[in-house]
């Protein structure tokens, strides 16, 4: 009764996708109208944190090996460290922006892991290719959180950190668990289902 | 002065509905990507052909749980903050922080450091 892992993938990107989109919203009507409602707030830092909390059954359920529990192990934390600092920036339990530092190491750590725990090379079949461009995307758009710490009133880097979220999304919709990528399907992969 | 004003509220209100129209369109493009990928990609349905299927394969759908997202955001995220962008836009700090930031006052500030260079 264990959902496929491009399933897992797929919900995933659900929440990604619902995730940039409360970001997309805020740096559109900007922080003053997208806090008038205390719930409203909490919503996306409390989504990535439930995120969080949730890769923890992934990491449970869908351990192939050593590297893919650490991997998901690290995503958990980061996600729900990163979450749980901007709950406390908008609770305002947190003051200091240094604490928005957190986001990048989560992009830093997240880029890293997808890489890492990716074994195969690019054209081995889809999934492989979709996690060293998730990895690759994750450490590049690093810097945008980053920008954002110093920069947090950026309309433009707001609504680039928002777009990382759906372009991930949309990368981890188009997961499979054995497909081809651009035509390339290694013989050792497998056989492709539907 | 006022006729700064005058001439500016037009501009910020074009940027207001500017800035409900981009909101209130996100939900309705979310919810359309996903109807055209179910339209492109027929096969991800697993609704259009149940039989045999598991539980699985009938709850998560792509291209449904797009339009479930879209459909989320519109009807949970983007109406009540359509309503309080309206509400903010007409309220008196509002239309301060319009009138503040139409002054040419970077222009004041500037010329008389050029004129000293």
């Amino acid at each position: 009764m264990q959902p496929r892992a491009e399933m897992v993938h797929w919900m995933f990107a659900t929440g990604l996708l619902v995730l940039g989109l409360c970001l997309l919203a805020e740096a559109i009507v900007g922080p003053e109208v997208w806090r008038a409602r205390r719930w409203r707030a909490y919503l996306w830092p409390g989504l990535a944190f439930a995120m969080g909390v949730l890769m923890w059954p992934v990491m449970t359920f869908f351990t192939n090996s050593a590297i893919h529990m650490y991997a998901h192990g690290s995503w958990a934390e980061v996600l729900m460290l990163a979450g749980g600092a901007e709950l406390g920036l908008v609770h305002g339990r947190l003051k200091s922006r240094w604490w928005r530092l957190t986001m990048p190491l989560a992009f830093a750590v997240t880029g890293t892991a997808f890489i890492v725990h990716e074994q195969n090379t690019w054209f081995f079949q889809r999934s492989a290719f979709l996690h060293h461009l998730l990895g690759w995307t994750f450490l590049i758009a690093a810097v945008i959180p980053l920008g954002l710490v110093f920069r947090p009133r950026s309309a433009a880097l707001q609504a680039s950190f928002a777009l990382v979220f759906v372009v991930v999304a949309t990368m981890l919709y188009c997961d499979r668990d054995l497909a081809p990528v651009f035509g390339h399907l290694s013989p050792l992969a497998g056989v492709p289902h539907r | 002065m006022s006729s700064t004003y005058v001439r500016s509220l037009p501009v910020a209100r074009t940027h207001r509905n500017r800035r409900a129209q981009a909101i209130s369109l996100l939900g309705p493009l979310t919810v359309a990507a996903g109807l055209v990928w179910a339209i492109v990609q027929p096969y991800r349905l697993t609704l259009l052909h149940p039989h045999g299927q598991g539980f699985w394969w009938l709850v998560v759908e792509p291209p449904l749980l797009v339009v479930v997202a879209g459909l989320f955001f519109a009807l949970v995220v983007a109406r009540p903050l359509l309503t309080d962008l309206e509400e903010f836009e007409a309220s008196p700090r509002a239309i301060d922080a319009r009138a503040g930031g139409c002054k040419p006052a970077r222009h004041r500030r500037t010329s008389p450091t050029r004129r000293n260079a």
